[in-house]
């Protein structure tokens, strides 16, 4: 009998090895290849997401190249490319600033105005703060994004 | 110990073996006294592991520094004084309302459950969770395949069902080959991690801090008789 176990660990050993086992959680990072969802209703993005296509970030616009909340990169979407404001994450958040269960973008074009007329979904109130510093004078003007927003949390 | 009885007693029963009798029984029953009072404190020093764990330093033992940890708990101390924390746990629905800076001259109010409670001393830290705006899908977790009892429907497509019985593994619960593994990797590496502060050092944390606690609490019911309800009013 004693044999018999031994063999049946021996065996349960080789089948599922220790190696395996994960205990970390992931880091779910905003990087090149990452798959994103649309949250607002402009045409192109509404078409990808119903498609079931959803847009993968190809160009984080950081030093970093990790995008952060209300950080612009350069998606790829249904064959075209196309500029985007992260507006909610899935990665851990400083305190009080909410997380998602999914990495949500606003499409913007080149001068920073929203190419949908509403967003759909919370935007966390932090981005007044950010995207108001990320707006220069003269430069392109992120602040837009905030009037089409629906609710703030 | 004697002067617990009264002298009415003695001056009114002439049988000095009774009276003995009585001053015997009467010893007996004031130490059960101390001694329920010292159990009942004890217990309720150990509760307070589960009402405050923030007080519990951190058990990693590169973390640990006395004096510092000390200074903390008197810190955290006088912020409740300044500020009311009710009692609460992992499950419990909680509103928190904050200043917050990116919204000038509004309070910042989040109603959810507590998802997640962590960290010790002043870098405690929770979680809460809710639903807002029919956002997609609330959670990550596939509950549907946790053969969870008594919830109620999840409302999900029959796909997801289909998909859970599938991989349904009921014989599970029987495979002992899954205990004896875990002794075969306890067999492997045998490492010792403190999980826990230990209980005589939980004793000592808390009843050093236990008097301050219970002011808290009783001046915490004082406000809560005072507070009076008020009616919400109706907008729109």
């Amino acid at each position: 009998m004693f044999a018999k176990t031994f063999v049946n660990i021996t065996r349960f050993k080789f089948s599922t090895p220790i190696s395996k086992f994960h205990i970390s959680s992931k880091r779910s990072e905003i990087q090149k290849m990452t798959r994103l969802r649309v949250v607002d209703n402009s045409e192109i993005g509404k078409q990808a997401m119903a498609e079931g296509k959803p847009p993968r970030c190809i160009q984080v616009y950081n030093k970093t190249g990790i995008g952060k909340i209300g950080d612009k990169i350069l998606v790829a979407i249904k064959g075209e490319k196309k500029k985007a404001i992260l507006v909610g994450l899935k990665q851990n958040q400083l305190s009080k600033v909410p997380k998602f269960d999914s990495n949500n973008i606003v499409l913007i074009d080149d001068t920073g105005s929203p190419l949908g007329t509403r967003i759909h979904v919370p935007i966390p109130t932090i981005l007044r703060t950010i995207l108001k510093e990320k707006t220069h004078g003269k430069g392109v003007d992120y602040t837009k994004l905030l009037g089409i927003a629906s609710r703030f949390v | 110990m004697f002067s617990i009885v009264p002298r009415k007693y003695v001056s009114r029963l002439p049988n000095s073996c009774k009276v003995l009798k009585r001053l015997s029984s009467s010893i007996s029953s004031s130490e059960s006294v101390t001694n329920r009072k010292t159990e009942n404190l004890k217990r309720d020093i150990l509760q307070y592991r589960h009402i405050y764990p923030e007080f519990l330093p951190d058990p990693k033992f590169e973390f640990r520094n006395i004096i510092r940890e000390k200074l903390e708990r008197n810190d955290m101390i006088a912020r409740r004084t300044q500020i009311d924390i009710p009692e609460f746990y992992v499950g419990s629905i909680m509103a928190v309302s904050s200043s917050d800076p990116h919204t000038p001259g509004k309070f910042h109010r989040f109603v959810g459950i507590c998802i997640q409670r962590g960290g010790c001393g002043l870098r405690a830290h929770f979680t809460l969770r809710n639903v807002i705006d029919h956002q997609p899908r609330p959670w990550l977790e596939r509950w549907e395949r946790k053969n969870l009892q008594g919830v109620q429907d999840l409302g999900l497509p029959e796909k997801f069902y289909k998909r859970a019985q599938e991989l349904a593994k009921p014989w599970e619960k029987y495979d002992l080959m899954k205990e004896y593994m875990q002794v075969f990797i306890l067999l492997l590496f045998v490492v010792v991690i403190t999980r826990t502060i230990p209980e005589e050092e939980q004793t000592e944390i808390f009843s050093e801090i236990q008097s301050k606690l219970q002011k808290l609490e009783v001046t915490r019911k004082q406000l809560k008789k005072k507070r009076v309800f008020v009616k919400p009013i109706k907008l729109a």
